[in-house]
């Protein structure tokens, strides 16, 4: 008889690309961070109705813990060094949305205070159009971004000292 | 009417050489005075006529309007008494200060703050003269009407197409 298929059919073969970027798109966990009144339509895709839980994303109010940021607002000349603390606070790999009009291009403050777009200091991996975007559009963007993890190719070998990482384009 | 108000005809009887005019709007009581008289207006009205609550203190900025650039204004309110008064000063942009309210309200100092953060209006003898809302290192005052809009350091907006 011998030992064939001590497990069962409970093997599944994949790269390892595919089980480690799965499992990174499949628990996004953003800093709890608003700044404007986008920070409120967050607020809400979070809440029951649309249930940011069910794909895994869950606010964590400490940077230590989180690995995407949703710049959630308007982004003034004096808010920007904090923000740039909290983001460099996040461990590796992290991600950044750019939710609305202000963070995107500042949006209608084209003023002395006002940061012209959050790109101007972070790399942003989403941009969410709107003023402020319903939070059907938040989901969207939160999927485009999972869809650009899946995307990611060798970030794990990278991490451990195998290889290179190989960017990925825009979707 | 004006005439007939409380803290007008007291002031109009101690510091007659100091008040420049005395005007009422749909019941709102405004009396512009002298900068130099400012303190000893200020005290008076809070120790003796109760105008105990300092609600506001800012500035205009009259740029090419007015001789005297910038007025400052103290919205007051007395609590016992249940009415308002505003006192007005001129300021003149060469001689840009004006003795410090925080020795009668203690509240006017994170207002005067601001006041110099955005109008560059000094207050002598302020306890904690520095920016409020704008960065510490900030150059210039965005609340004058000489600042350009979208700050020193960009090309001004010239309409949709430029």
């Amino acid at each position: 008889m011998g030992v064939d298929n001590p497990l069962g059919e409970n093997i599944i073969t994949t790269s390892l690309d595919a089980l480690v970027n799965w499992s990174r798109k499949s628990s996004i966990w953003p800093m709890t961070f608003g700044l404007a009144c986008c920070a409120i339509e967050m607020m809400a895709t979070g809440a029951s109705h649309n249930d940011l839980d069910r794909f895994g994303i869950i606010f964590r109010a400490s940077p230590r813990q989180s690995d995407c940021i949703i710049i959630a607002g308007t982004v003034t000349k004096k808010m920007l060094p904090v923000i740039m603390t909290v983001y460099e606070q996040m461990p590796e790999p992290k991600w950044v949305i750019a939710m609305g009009a202000c963070a995107c291009s500042g949006g209608v403050f084209d003023t002395y205070s006002v940061v012209q777009g959050i790109d101007e200091a972070l790399p942003v991996d989403v941009y969410i159009p709107g003023c402020p975007p319903r939070p059907e559009a938040l989901l969207f963007g939160l999927m485009k971004l999972q869809d650009k993890i899946m995307k990611d190719k060798n970030s794990f070998g990278s991490a451990i000292g195998l290889g290179e990482r190989i960017e990925t384009v825009a979707a | 009417m004006a005439e007939n108000n409380r803290a007008v005809l007291q002031l109009k009887e101690k510091f007659a050489a100091s008040i420049i005019n005395v005007v009422e709007f749909r019941g709102e009581v405004t009396v512009t005075v002298k900068k130099d008289a400012i303190i000893e207006i200020l005290s008076f009205l809070k120790q003796s006529l109760q105008y105990n609550l300092l609600t506001d203190l800012t500035a205009v900025d009259y740029l090419g309007r007015k001789e005297e650039r910038f007025m400052l204004v103290y919205l007051l309110y007395s609590i016992p008494n249940k009415d308002r008064l505003r006192i007005k000063t001129p300021v003149a942009e060469a001689d840009c200060s004006i003795p410090s309210a925080t020795q009668v309200w203690r509240t006017a100092n994170w207002l005067e703050r601001e006041v110099f953060d955005l109008f560059g209006i000094t207050f002598e003898n302020h306890p904690d003269l520095r920016r409020i809302l704008m960065k510490d290192d900030w150059v210039g005052h965005p609340l004058r009407k000489d600042y350009p809009l979208q700050g020193p350091d960009r090309e001004p907006y010239k309409g949709r197409l430029s």
